[in-house]
Parts: C-alpha cells; sequence; structure tokens
C-alpha cells in the first residue's frame, strides 16, 4: 500500500515538475531572445524563420548604446534618481510611521485619515497638478522635478511602516525611557533594528518602481541630459524603422539592473506581497 | 526615581501609568519631512485637481472657471470617452479571470512541497520586475508579423500567422495576454502565501469523510482563498485603469481607437492636447468609477459568490 502511495507520489511530482517547466520556459523565453537579438545584427533580427543563435556574437550594439547612444548617461541618470529616492523616502517614511505609532500629538488620527484617504485615489488625479507645481517652479526638465516630488514619501510608505511599528510592544520604549533615552534614541536604536525587515521591503519596492517609471519622466524631463532608461527605451520606436538589435541591446541594459537586484532580495519582495494580500 | 523627560508633562494617570504628554516639537520634526512631500505633491493636488477640472486650462492661457462643463461634455459629448471606457472594461474582462486562473494554478503547483520552488520563484518574477516599457518593447517584436517569434512558433505547430497588434480584433487580447504574461509572478506569490496559511486539519477533516481532489479543491481551497482574490482582483482592476505604457508605445491607441484605454485618452487630454482642465475631470470621473467598483466587489465578495 505505501509503496503504490510512493509511486503515484512521484508521478504527481514529475507532472507538475514539467508545468512548472512550461511556466517557467514562458516567463524566461522572450527574454532570452532579447538577449539573443541584441547580440546579432539588425538583418538577423528581420529575418524570418529567426535562427536560434546568432552567427556571430557582437558586442557592438551595445558599444554603440553605451557611446554613442549616451545609454551611460541614462543608466547613471536612472541610478541617481532611484538611489536617492528610496534613501530618503524610506526614512522620512520610518520617521513619520514612528510619529504616527508611537508618539501622541494632537491632530495625530485625523492626519492619519487624511494619508489613508489619499491612498484610496489615482494617481492620475495627482499627477495633472504637480506638473503645474513643477511648471510654476520652473523645474522642467531638471533632476529636481524627478526627484523631489516623491523624495520623502507618500501616504503609502508611511502607512505600511506605521502598521509594523505598532506591533512592537511599547514596554520597549518605556523600558528605554526609563534608561534616559530621548525620543530620537528610542527610535534609532531599538526600533528602528526591528523593522529593517519592513524597510528593506519598502525599500525595494520603491527602488524598483522608481526605476521602471515611465510616465512621470516623460512629462517632466525633455532633453538627453536628464533622461531616464525608460524614456530613452522608448525613444527608439519611431513610426517606420525599428533597430530592433538596437532597441534589445537597450533592454537588456536597463533591465538587468533591476533583475539582479531583485532576485537577490528576493525573499523581502516575496515577504512584502504576501502580507499585502494576507492583511487584505 | 526622577525620569528624564525633556520637554514633557508627565501625569500620572488614575491607573498609575504616565501618560505621555509630548508637546508640539519632538512629533513635529519626525513627521515634517514626509508630511511636507505627503501635503504638497499629494494632499494639495486632490483638492487642485479638483478646482482645475471645473475651469478650462490651456498650457499658456490663464484658466477659465466654467463649471461643470467638462462633467457634462464628457459624459454627453464625447464619443472617446465611452469608448476608452469601453475599451478599458474590455481589458478588464480578458486578462483578470485568466490572471486569477492562472496565479491559482501556479500556486497550487509551487505549493507541493516540490524543490527548486526558488529556481521557480525567481523565474516567474523576473517578467515582473521588469519594467513595463521594456515588456511592451520586447513584445512589440514578438507581436511582429512578419518576423515575431509568436507567428514563427505559430508557424512550427502548423497554425497561421497572425495580425497581433494590427488587427482591430486582436489588438486589445494581445496586450491583455502580455499583461497577464508580465503578472504571473505577483498572483502566484500571493496566492501561495494564501495556501500557506490555510490549515492542514480542512483537508485532513475532509479526507476523513472520503473526499476527493477535485471536491477538495473547489468546496475547500478555492472558496478559503476568497478573500485573496478580492484583494488580488481590486489591485488588478485599478491596475488596468493605470495601463499607459502598452499603449503608447506599441499601438498608440489603434487600429483604429481599439486600444485606446482610458488612462491614454487622459494623458493624450492633458500633456497632448492640453486640455488639462477637462482631463482633470477625467481623473475625477476615474476616481468615482473605482470607488464604485471597490465598493461593488466588497458587496460581491462578502456575500460569497461561491454559495459559502
Amino acid at each position: 500500500m505505501k509503496r503504490g502511495r510512493k509511486k503515484v507520489n512521484i508521478i504527481i511530482k514529475t507532472v507538475f515538475h514539467i508545468l512548472l517547466l512550461i511556466g517557467a520556459v514562458t516567463a524566461l523565453l522572450p527574454f532570452i531572445w532579447m538577449v539573443k537579438t541584441s547580440l546579432g545584427t539588425q538583418a538577423e533580427a528581420l529575418t524570418f524563420p529567426p535562427r536560434l543563435i546568432p552567427t556571430t556574437l557582437i558586442w557592438r550594439n551595445y558599444q554603440k548604446l553605451w557611446v554613442d547612444y549616451g545609454f551611460s548617461r541614462f543608466l547613471l541618470n536612472t541610478l541617481f534618481r532611484a538611489t536617492t529616492i528610496t534613501l530618503v523616502s524610506t526614512f522620512a517614511c520610518a520617521m513619520a510611521a514612528y510619529a504616527f505609532s508611537r508618539l501622541r500629538w494632537r491632530g495625530r488620527d485625523m492626519l492619519f485619515l487624511a494619508y489613508l484617504g489619499t491612498m484610496m485615489i489615482p494617481y492620475q488625479v495627482m499627477l495633472i497638478p504637480r506638473y503645474i507645481i513643477i511648471r510654476d517652479f520652473g523645474w522642467v526638465d531638471t533632476f529636481r522635478a524627478l526627484i523631489i516630488p516623491s523624495l520623502f514619501g507618500g501616504a503609502f510608505g508611511t502607512f505600511l511602516l506605521r502598521q509594523f511599528f505598532l506591533g512592537i510592544p511599547s514596554e520597549l520604549d518605556d523600558a528605554a525611557m526609563i534608561d534616559g533615552c530621548s525620543k530620537f534614541g528610542i527610535f534609532c536604536r531599538i526600533i528602528l533594528p526591528l523593522v529593517k525587515p519592513a524597510m528593506v521591503t519598502l525599500a525595494l519596492f520603491s527602488f524598483i518602481g522608481q526605476w521602471n517609471d515611465y510616465i512621470w519622466p516623460l512629462i517632466v524631463t525633455n532633453s538627453d541630459r536628464t533622461k531616464v532608461l525608460t524614456i530613452a527605451l522608448s525613444n527608439f520606436v519611431t513610426h517606420h524603422l525599428v533597430f530592433w538589435s538596437e532597441l534589445m541591446a537597450g533592454s537588456v541594459i536597463s533591465v538587468i539592473p533591476i533583475i539582479i537586484v531583485a532576485l537577490w532580495l528576493q525573499r523581502y519582495f516575496v515577504r512584502g506581497i504576501a502580507l499585502s494580500g494576507l492583511k487584505a | 526615581m526622577k525620569i528624564r523627560s525633556g520637554r514633557t508633562k508627565s501625569n500620572l494617570r488614575k491607573d498609575g501609568r504616565s501618560s505621555k504628554r509630548w508637546g508640539f516639537v519632538t512629533p513635529l520634526v519626525f513627521i515634517l519631512p514626509n508630511f511636507l512631500g505627503f501635503s504638497i505633491f499629494f494632499l494639495f493636488p486632490v483638492f487642485f485637481s479638483l478646482y482645475m477640472s471645473f475651469t478650462k486650462w490651456g498650457i499658456l492661457t490663464a484658466p477659465k472657471f466654467i463649471g461643470v462643463n467638462n462633467y457634462l461634455k464628457l459624459l454627453f459629448d464625447d464619443k472617446l470617452f465611452w469608448i476608452s471606457l469601453k475599451n478599458t472594461f474590455y481589458y478588464t474582462a480578458l486578462s483578470i479571470p485568466l490572471s486569477v486562473v492562472v496565479s491559482i494554478i501556479l500556486a497550487l503547483l509551487m505549493n507541493y512541497k516540490l524543490r527548486l520552488t526558488n529556481f521557480y520563484r525567481s523565474c516567474f518574477l523576473i517578467p515582473y520586475v521588469t519594467s513595463m516599457v521594456a515588456v511592451a518593447l520586447l513584445w512589440l517584436y514578438l507581436y511582429n508579423y512578419e518576423f515575431g517569434l509568436m507567428n514563427h512558433l505559430f508557424k512550427l505547430i502548423g497554425l497561421p500567422p497572425q495580425e497581433w497588434l494590427i488587427s482591430s480584433r486582436l489588438a486589445m487580447p494581445s496586450i491583455a495576454m502580455m499583461s497577464v504574461w508580465k503578472s504571473m509572478g505577483f498572483g502566484m506569490i500571493l496566492y501561495l502565501a494564501a495556501l500557506q496559511g490555510i490549515p492542514e486539519i480542512y483537508y485532513e477533516a475532509a479526507e476523513i469523510d472520503g473526499a476527493s481532489f477535485w471536491s477538495k479543491l473547489w468546496h475547500i481551497t478555492i472558496p478559503l482563498l476568497n478573500p485573496t482574490t478580492f484583494f488580488y482582483v481590486i489591485i488588478s482592476v485599478i491596475g488596468s485603469f493605470q495601463v499607459f505604457e502598452q499603449v503608447q508605445i506599441m499601438t498608440d491607441g489603434g487600429p483604429g481607437n481599439a486600444t485606446t484605454v482610458y488612462n491614454y485618452y487622459l494623458y493624450n487630454n492633458a500633456f497632448e492636447w492640453f486640455k488639462m482642465g477637462y482631463a482633470a475631470a477625467m481623473s475625477y470621473i476615474l476616481f468615482g468609477i473605482l470607488f464604485i467598483l471597490t465598493i461593488l466587489q466588497k458587496k460581491l465578495f462578502s456575500r460569497g459568490w461561491m454559495g459559502y
């Protein structure tokens, strides 16, 4: 009886593996195609039926993008933007979350309601006034326009971290206070280390969101000096001729850093998604 | 015992705990950066947008107050408004049910305690974290009629090549399929976490009663995943109203108006044709639509659509 059960188990496991492999191939094949095309010539990109491996692996596309088209600059811009916003906003949200959860002050709960309220509002509502603010400040096509609106975080990050802060028992605060610790000291030495996972999760989502952002840079920038990768990629598409091999190389450049970061910090990703669903 | 308390007054409450009544300074310092960013770039725009929706505002002209005219025009005199709404709902209907089914299947597969789960999960995460711009460009290439991978694969298995993005019939389904592909990883992780929260006892009890595999799936697993599905559907509906890059890069809203979705039309109104008051009205209508949809979904799911 047991041996039969084991056999069925193995069959099921094999079938499941096969199904998952099919899924994995579906997920990865387009990317393999992306890399393959980026290493070939434009002519090869247009041939039909396509060859699996390009005749020669050429790095010419990458060279062209990096040097001639200025992708080194665009990568730098994107990195600068994403890193700055992520670092500053995560801490700003943590500080605000601390104030909302640990300190008591007049208007605290009412203000938090306002935070909650804006979270339900789609971003399109805020998009147009933000543009007008940027325009009236004279910040069009500057890094200030790219960075400052999101620099100190919004409602979501604060909300998320506040939930975590609330889970920390207040006895820790009391103990620290008896030892003569200031509120700021409590924040730095006790709370922050405890919510590090949550902050890393928030930072990860923030970084990816900023790196992949398209609409906002589209609206506020228009020169090569401030161009980010997403915009640079979209510039490849004209209505007539698309240089696929170069475009794919550009895509690879823009995609590899994020993939590396996401896979390295995968468990924070999983935790973030899982928790948001479970809390709902 | 003296407690160093800085700027505070510590009163002893009736239950003996000292009430922490802090002055304004400490909370202010903590909250200031975030609050500043929030009030200038989130709170203020919400109200300003409302004001804008009642004006006629071009890029160089001064705003002119016109009351509810924008709303009236949108609802009663703008064919493209209704087309974009219809397209968006069509996209939603195409992508969400498929997404839910694929995610649940993948989660069930992953939950079976196979090895290599990390590898599979990594595979599915990769499309999810890639920018929509890169994905759209990639699929623009894959969907190409002459030399795209999709038609190549079709020919390999003997199917005729499709027009994909060039056909007004297939353009939206093509975009929807791409979106399902991109978000597989997210749904899978979401449902996997939920599955792992279902107590084993339920299944054991059902097995004692002689429940089959399908019956366990249908009567235990799926209903217990309802809250997750509810959450996923809401998130996806909101997401489907934010579709933009795909349309802008792949189809320009075409062929004809087949893929003009709400967000795309809104963007064009605001930043291509500079009818910013008009677009602001569109954004508030969007807010209303999402609000109603969320309430509707809440009602639908709380009643238990499985009858449980």
